[in-house]
């Protein structure tokens, strides 16, 4: 088997790697102490002119009229820019990968779909001069319902939140309102279940609260091109997400950024450069545009909320043996990541155990709440925290020790995932008892003595690999699988049957059927998008 | 109109206009030119652009500026002694004490103010002394780790 | 267009220049002022301030207790005579807003700001006002019912020491060791033998001011510190209260665990 560190890396990692457990400094510390570190707003330039953003009020309205004629006579002000002034006035992030359609304006024209929403910007030479025009703009609006709540946004009736996509669901390969996972058969396995658990999870969005809000500053150069210092954890991300707003080759901008105050996710949304570039290109002057505190709290974006619902069936002996997910992602008016945190959500499920029978749908949801984005592992995080709760109150409803129902139903390596693929390199097992020892855990000694390594895949994996290409009907006889699962359990764990089944000796995953649609071919990555595998 | 402020800034006499209302932040940062100090919310709840106004730790954020003039500031940029950094600063390199690197001005100064008054904190004193300074990355126990480490390691060299 | 300050040597014309012109604020602090002046709010158009010394004088004898309303929060932890505001004084942010912070602001600081103001609410204080034309005094408790009306500058507040440990104070936070109140609570409670009589009780965030808990003081009268005796009162706690939702808490959430911890304060750690 390929050993990726071994055969790719060798030449690039040093096996003799001493780090773990001593102290190292950042390369960067020095700078962070005597703060000389230079951040994008610690560069300075004369008549520098500054941009506030006119937001919003409502969640969801039409815009009747803008009256901005007392502002653009206010002192100060060189420059007001409306959506009609930008080049390209709907984008959509991960269209920088083909994922997804142009859904989001920079200013909104027509209607605002959620409270925040910019509308217009004013340039003047101060932040205080650029405030006070925007309380002299009038605008007037027809307030429309709105709907917040994920579960009513799909209702039959709702409120149509953004019209491209007007039921209120992200389109996924331009045709299913949801991402699914099928594996086994979770109702006929509830069916057979000693018990079966159903429980809902909410959670809300969080800002991420970086300690410098979002910010950047556009500088004409010559040439026509725009030097960029910005606050983005995703340079060339923002460089041609600002390209493409602006209707502007790439290489007439050249970003200069890495030093950021905070990241954690909430930097990656390009919330502040194509305005910055935009009003730098209409007024010929370096352009500032930064974040107040409360503006990088309503709008930008936080992590989404997830609603999960998850229902478990359960066998006296401990063994899960089906695991049904339904979750909605609150994506808020439009798509920032939140369609991407789906397929990552439906590439956990089920948690880090072997389950014969699942079941997912991942909706990715419209509301007329502020859009969400990255933070640290979203749609995995909340997955998580809902699935080891449900575990604990598995166990718990069993009477079983909520660590040994854990190691009883770990990944092995050669088992089969719902996912079909293999695990391998599986070390769930050892970490739990680790834990349990650090922690004056009591674990039971066949416990103690069970290994990711021992009694994984073989019948287990090779009755589910079947029963993949042939899913059983419902009410049909059921295949071994469950059963074989049973006799992994029972059998003890002293009799080692034969040493670890590596992963090589398992059958392939089934392959996709070749087709010529491009659907089951081409597959999404988190970092190149749709690729050809 | 423009208002004359002076300061001892770092230990030395520093002049700049302002205008009407600016806050010691914004006037440090863009009048000054002195960059280590860094704003987060421009409200006062941040802690970020902590300063020393008279050796008391002050919010530049919402302290008019002018109500400093004629008094001592002192700012990250002043810290180091000499040559040598301040053994604030070598704890906080040491004890991996900022990660983005942002609040470590603010928090740097919010530790000297409470060094200076007292060279022997305890983990209590100092959990209050940077309990107006917010950090999102470390989780603040590598900087209270630091600090008390600082105020061993100076005790010892004074001693 | 920018802000104009105006600084007097005496508070007294301070509080001329406040009365007489529109769009004039008092700056004492600073710290929520010059927060919404960084925001260009369109009302404050002049910064009035004072660098009267009376303003910050503190004056502490055995019977009385009188705090310049420029007095910092830095400035009463460092007397010693005042240990029993200590408490509530280091309840008020960090130590750089501790410097900054005065009594007279915490005054007129919005919900859910003002735990200062509630423990002497339930000290009885009385403010007295400056103004161009002479001093003139106030109970607390009506200059809060009508604080927002208008130019208003307090020069100082004076309380009467209470007895031995009678004055008690609690603060609740999400966020700790500090953060903004979800509510707090001050508490005079004097024993007569062993029986309340005359109890002050003042919450903060639990309405628009700092307000004070009558029909808790009223079920406390001739009751015994135990829980027998503060019962009636935890029953009634949250009568005449009016909490807001806001990002720390909702109002039901605050009127929810008022009990618990009027409760906590009243029987003291060693009884809970």
């Amino acid at each position: 088997m390929l050993e990726m560190r071994k055969d790719i890396f060798a030449d690039e990692r040093d096996d003799d790697l001493r780090e773990v457990g001593r102290p190292t400094q950042r390369q960067d510390i020095l700078g962070h102490v005597t703060g000389t570190s230079a951040y994008y707003d610690d560069h300075h330039f004369a008549n520098l002119l500054h941009l506030k953003v006119l937001r919003s009020p409502h969640p969801h309205a039409r815009i009747r009229s803008i009256d901005d004629a007392a502002a653009a006579r206010a002192p100060g002000v060189k420059r007001i820019i409306r959506g009609a002034d930008v080049p390209v006035n709907l984008n959509t992030l991960l269209s920088l990968i083909q994922f997804g359609k142009d859904d989001e304006p920079s200013l909104a024209t027509e209607t605002v779909r959620y409270r925040g929403e910019p509308i217009l910007a004013v340039v003047a030479t101060s932040e205080r001069a650029a405030r006070q025009a925007l309380e002299l703009v009038r605008i007037s609006y027809d307030p429309l319902p709105a709907v917040f709540d994920v579960e009513d946004a799909l209702k039959p009736g709702a409120v149509s939140v953004n019209p491209v996509y007007p039921k209120n669901t992200f389109d996924y390969h331009r045709k299913y309102d949801h991402q699914k996972l099928r594996f086994g058969d979770v109702e006929a396995a509830f069916a057979k279940a000693d018990m079966v658990f159903e429980e809902r999870y909410q959670m809300s969005p969080i800002e991420h609260a970086p300690t410098e809000t979002n910010g950047s500053i556009a500088v004409p150069d010559t040439n026509g091109r725009f030097t960029v210092y910005t606050s983005t954890q995703a340079l060339f991300f923002s460089l041609d997400t600002s390209a493409k707003i602006n209707a502007m080759p790439s290489n007439q901008l050249h970003f200069i950024g890495g030093t950021v105050g905070g990241g954690f996710g909430g930097k990656v949304d390009t919330l502040t450069e194509p305005l910055a570039i935009l009003a730098a290109r209409l007024t010929g002057a370096p352009v500032r545009y930064r974040l107040s505190r409360h503006e990088e709290m309503q709008f930008g974006s936080p992590r989404g909320a997830e609603r999960i619902y998850i229902k478990d069936g359960v066998m006296r002996d401990g063994r899960i043996v089906a695991r049904k997910v339904r979750a909605y992602f609150d994506s808020g008016a439009y798509t920032r990541l939140s369609s991407y945190a789906v397929v990552k959500c439906v590439a956990h499920i089920p948690g880090p155990y072997t389950i014969p029978n699942v079941h997912g749908d991942v909706y990715c949801v419209f509301t007329n709440r502020t859009p969400a984005t990255a933070m640290r592992g979203f749609g995995v995080t909340a997955l998580d925290f809902a699935l080891e709760c449900q575990m604990d109150k598995d166990a718990v409803a069993i009477g079983m020790d909520p660590l040994e129902f854990r190691v009883l139903n770990a990944y092995r390596d050669g088992d089969m995932k719902a996912h079909r693929r293999v695990a391998k390199n599986c070390a769930l097992i050892e970490c739990a008892q680790v834990a349990a020892e650090r922690a004056h855990w009591p674990l039971r000694d066949e416990f103690r003595r069970m290994s990711s390594r021992k009694g994984g895949g073989e019948a287990r994996a090779e009755a589910v690999a079947d029963r993949t290409l042939k899913p059983a009907p419902p009410g049909a006889p059921r295949t071994p699988a469950s059963s074989s699962q049973r006799a992994a359990y029972e059998r003890p764990p002293a009799d080692a049957k034969s040493p670890a089944s590596p992963a090589r000796d398992m059958p392939s995953p089934a392959a996709p059927p070749p087709s010529g649609s491009t659907h089951g071919v081409r597959r999404f990555s988190s970092i190149f998008g749709t690729r050809r595998r | 109109m423009k208002t004359p402020i002076q300061l001892r800034l770092n230990g030395e006499d520093v002049a700049t206009f302002a205008d009407g209302g600016a806050n010691l932040l914004d006037v440090l940062r863009y009048s000054v030119g002195d960059l280590t100090v860094k704003g987060g919310c421009w409200q006062g709840t941040c802690g970020t652009c902590t300063v020393l106004v008279d050796g008391a730790p002050r919010l530049a954020c919402v302290t008019l500026a002018e109500s400093c003039s004629g008094n001592s500031v002192e700012t990250v940029a002043g810290l180091r002694r000499g040559a040598d950094l301040h053994p604030l600063q070598t704890a906080f390199m040491e004890h991996f004490a900022a990660q983005c690197g942002y609040c470590t001005p603010g928090m740097l100064m919010a530790a000297k103010a409470l060094l200076d008054r007292n060279p022997n904190p305890t983990r209590e004193d100092v959990v209050d002394a940077i309990c107006g300074n917010i950090c999102r990355c470390t989780g603040y126990e590598p900087i209270i780790a630091a600090i008390l480490d600082a105020a061993r390691k100076d005790a010892r060299r004074s001693a | 267009m920018t802000v104009t300050v105006k600084t007097f040597d005496r508070l007294a014309d301070a509080a001329s220049a406040i009365s007489t012109e529109r769009g004039a604020h008092f700056l004492s602090g600073g710290t929520l002022l010059m927060r919404a002046v960084n925001e260009a709010d369109p009302a404050i158009k002049t910064i009035v301030r004072s660098t009267d010394p009376a303003f910050r004088h503190i004056a502490v004898s055995s019977a009385r207790v009188e705090l310049g309303a420029g007095a910092t929060m830095a400035a009463i932890l460092a007397e010693r005579e005042l240990a029993l505001l200590h408490q509530v004084a280091r309840a008020v942010g960090g130590p750089a807003v501790r410097e900054a912070a005065t009594v007279g602001g915490n005054l007129f600081a919005p919900s859910p700001y003002g735990d200062f103001a509630a423990a002497l609410l339930a000290l009885d204080a009385t403010v007295t006002l400056a103004g161009g034309y002479g001093e003139r005094e106030l109970q607390l408790e009506e200059l809060l019912g009508r604080r927002d009306r208008g130019a208003t500058l307090v020069s100082k507040v004076t309380f009467r020491r209470p007895p031995g440990d009678a004055f008690r104070f609690a603060k609740v936070t999400r966020v700790h060791p500090k953060g903004l109140s979800v509510l707090s609570i001050a508490a005079l409670l004097p024993l007569a033998s062993v029986r309340i009589t005359g109890a002050r009780i003042a919450y903060g965030a639990m309405g628009r001011t700092p307000l004070r808990a009558k029909a808790a003081e009223r079920a406390l009268e001739g009751r015994s510190l135990d829980a027998a005796g503060i019962a009636p009162a935890l029953a009634v706690a949250a009568d005449g209260t009016s909490p807001s939702d806001d990002a720390i808490a909702s109002a039901w959430w605050r009127r929810e665990i008022l009990p618990i911890h009027l409760r906590r304060l009243l029987l003291g750690a060693d009884q809970v």
